[in-house]
């Protein structure tokens, strides 16, 4: 791959939380419209990482840039380049669907007519014209999600980050929401997703694997579970997570 | 300045969107101002006095009834002993126990001259101290009418006698609501002010919605100001239905423009409302928000001039007042609505007011951190 095709770069990075390793010497790339798997049992390190990359968090040591700029010194511009949609629900539940669509796309400094236009084609994808002007409060979590993820990608975004998007989400919308991931991918947008559900993580392009802190794996689905002489991801997460000191 | 706008539609709808809030703004301000300046009166009334009369003639009857008629005084006791009526002191049922002595009529008219005895129940201080100096003054006066009775005053007395007679300015009769409601009012927009900004912060943090606004390029002190804008319009709205109510139910008009008012105020509130946000950045719960401003309007407002005067008090206090907020914003409402004063009189003060306003904001942008 060219050096240039790389939209996240990262180089031991580690954070610290006092005595407390969260990330420990993570190194990995991923390249541009990657559908990126980012797995680990509850505590292994995965949404501390995710923070760094984001900008929300700096890093206590080690190197990485997101899009070309430098976690440490250009997490504006980081900013400006990506979208990210939290483990807990964090659109305004107290505002209407249609205004946090506009509250956001302004925030992002999307025109007047691009928000008009963006809004009408997210509504249609998603079927939620009749809820519109309902408070996004009142809407059942499927759809909240799938709201959330469009809004994260409103911008158009260069990588989007995703923590457990579809935590306690049902099938049928798991399966319309991993649509919406690859459509997005389609269209270019790096996705960095992190989840429980092993049958997502056959969807990604490449997975990593975490365990208290470190990346133990990262391949394509395939071959994990070549090397792990391992049927299911599901065989070859419960090999490497069960050795893992850190949990809930 | 475009995202700006974003930020101040969306506070605004969720500002009004929330029934207490809106509750709150508009109601809190009337029921305050109408309920706290009438029981939170300064005049001592209702003072329990016992007599204990060993005289029991016309004389003593004379100044007692003058006493009860002075309205300050309940007559809660008439008792034989002093014995007896210092045991409703004791049962707190007496504040004030007045012995009369035997031969109080014979030695006024013949000696010219009595003692009379007054106990006073000092649990309770400021009754204690006030009651005991009305009935002196009550006491007094009676004394000044006797004698006026008995002896015809010789054309020019013996005894020079100074008179004091003091005039009330900007305050003719007294009247204590003039002087109380424009410090309430002063309390309650702090009070609006400092508790919707210092909760409103730690609230997205709460729900996890500052996360999502972080994780935007939007500039930090823009975010402040899209917080700070909001709850300042609506001090400003709580500000102005206080100034309705004061007119229309105290017939409290200001004397000085209201211009001034409205001029001192908005810089007042930049800091009110930097402070409320400061205390946002620092805390990561609603609950740690609500004790922290708890804490300081105590204190601002209990040094803040409205009900203690700030002159007595001591030196180290009147330091701490200094860097009160409220201390100014009561001054400058007695100074604006009962004086009169104008935009120079209270220059100093707006000087004061903007310095905080500028430190706390500034703080409050720096220790917003989007990144930690």
């Amino acid at each position: 791959m060219m050096q240039d095709d790389k939209v996240i770069v990262c180089e031991k990075l580690t954070k610290r939380f006092g005595d407390f390793v969260a990330t420990n010497e993570i190194t990995f790339d991923v390249h541009k419209g990657e559908i990126f798997g980012f797995l680990g049992a509850n505590g292994a390190g995965k949404t501390t990482a995710m923070r760094m990359l984001c900008g929300l968090s700096a890093p206590s040591s080690g190197k990485a840039t997101i899009a070309g700029y430098d976690v440490y010194t250009q997490t504006e511009q980081i900013k400006r380049n990506i979208g990210y949609m939290s483990q807990k629900f964090s659109l305004y539940e107290n505002l209407t669907v249609l205004e946090n669509i506009e509250f956001f796309g302004g925030i992002y400094g999307l025109s007047d007519e691009r928000i008009k236009s963006k809004t009408e084609e997210l509504l249609q994808r998603l079927g939620l014209k009749s809820e519109a002007n309902k408070l996004v409060g009142s809407l059942p979590l499927g759809w909240k999600q799938k709201l959330s993820f469009s809004v994260a990608v409103l911008h158009e975004p260069k990588i989007v980050f995703l923590d457990e998007p579809t935590g306690g989400v049902d099938p049928v919308t798991r399966r319309q929401f991993w649509d919406m991931i690859y459509e997005a991918a389609h269209d270019g947008i790096t996705v960095f997703v992190t989840t429980h559900y092993m049958d997502e993580a056959e969807y990604c392009n490449r997975i990593s694997i975490m365990v208290d802190g470190k990346m133990e794996v990262l391949d394509t689905p395939a071959n994990l579970k070549n090397s792990f002489h391992a049927r299911s991801m599901d065989e070859v997460f419960y090999q490497l997570a069960r050795g893992a000191k850190r949990g809930d | 300045m475009r995202t700006l706008r974003f930020l101040l539609r969306k506070e605004f709808r969720q500002i009004f969107r929330d029934k207490a809030i809106v509750a709150m703004i508009f109601f809190m301000p009337m029921v305050q101002l109408i309920l706290m300046p009438l029981a939170a009166d300064y005049e001592v009334r209702n003072i329990n006095l016992s007599v204990v009369d060993h005289d029991k003639s016309p004389y003593s009857q004379k100044l007692i009834s003058k006493i009860v008629a002075s309205g300050y005084f309940r007559l809660t006791g008439y008792n034989a002993s002093f014995k007896e009526a210092f045991g409703l002191i004791e049962s707190d049922k007496a504040d004030l126990i007045l012995e009369i002595p035997h031969d109080f009529e014979r030695n006024l008219i013949r000696e010219d001259h009595e003692k009379l005895f007054v106990a006073v129940n000092a649990i309770n201080g400021t009754k204690a101290s006030l009651g005991g100096s009305y009935l002196g003054n009550i006491i007094a006066d009676f004394n000044a009418d006797i004698r006026m009775q008995l002896v015809t005053p010789p054309r020019f007395s013996q005894f020079p006698v100074i008179d004091v007679v003091a005039s009330n300015w900007f305050n003719p009769v007294l009247n204590y609501k003039v002087f109380i409601v424009p410090g309430i009012l002063a309390i309650l927009v702090t009070m609006v002010g400092g508790f919707l900004s210092a909760l409103n912060i730690v609230r997205e943090k709460e729900i996890g919605t500052i996360e999502q606004i972080n994780v935007t390029p939007i500039r930090k002190h823009i975010f402040i100001i899209g917080k700070l804008v909001p709850f300042w319009v609506l001090a400003n709205i709580v500000f102005t239905i206080g100034l309705l109510v004061a007119r229309f139910v105290y017939g409290i008009i200001p004397v000085g423009s209201l211009l001034t008012l409205y001029a001192f105020i908005s810089v007042y509130l930049l800091a009110v409302l930097g402070f409320g946000l400061l205390v946002s950045t620092f805390c990561d719960t609603q609950q740690q928000a609500m004790f922290i401003m708890f804490f300081f309007m105590m204190l601002f407002i209990l040094l803040g001039g409205l009900f203690t005067s700030i002159d007595s008090m001591p030196e180290w206090a009147k330091l701490i007042t200094r860097v009160n907020p409220v201390r100014y914003m009561i001054e400058v409402m007695r100074m604006v609505i009962l004086k009169g004063s104008s935009f120079a009189d209270i220059l100093p003060h707006v000087g004061v007011v903007a310095l905080m306003a500028v430190i706390l904001n500034g703080w409050a942008i720096l220790n917003y951190k989007k990144t930690n």
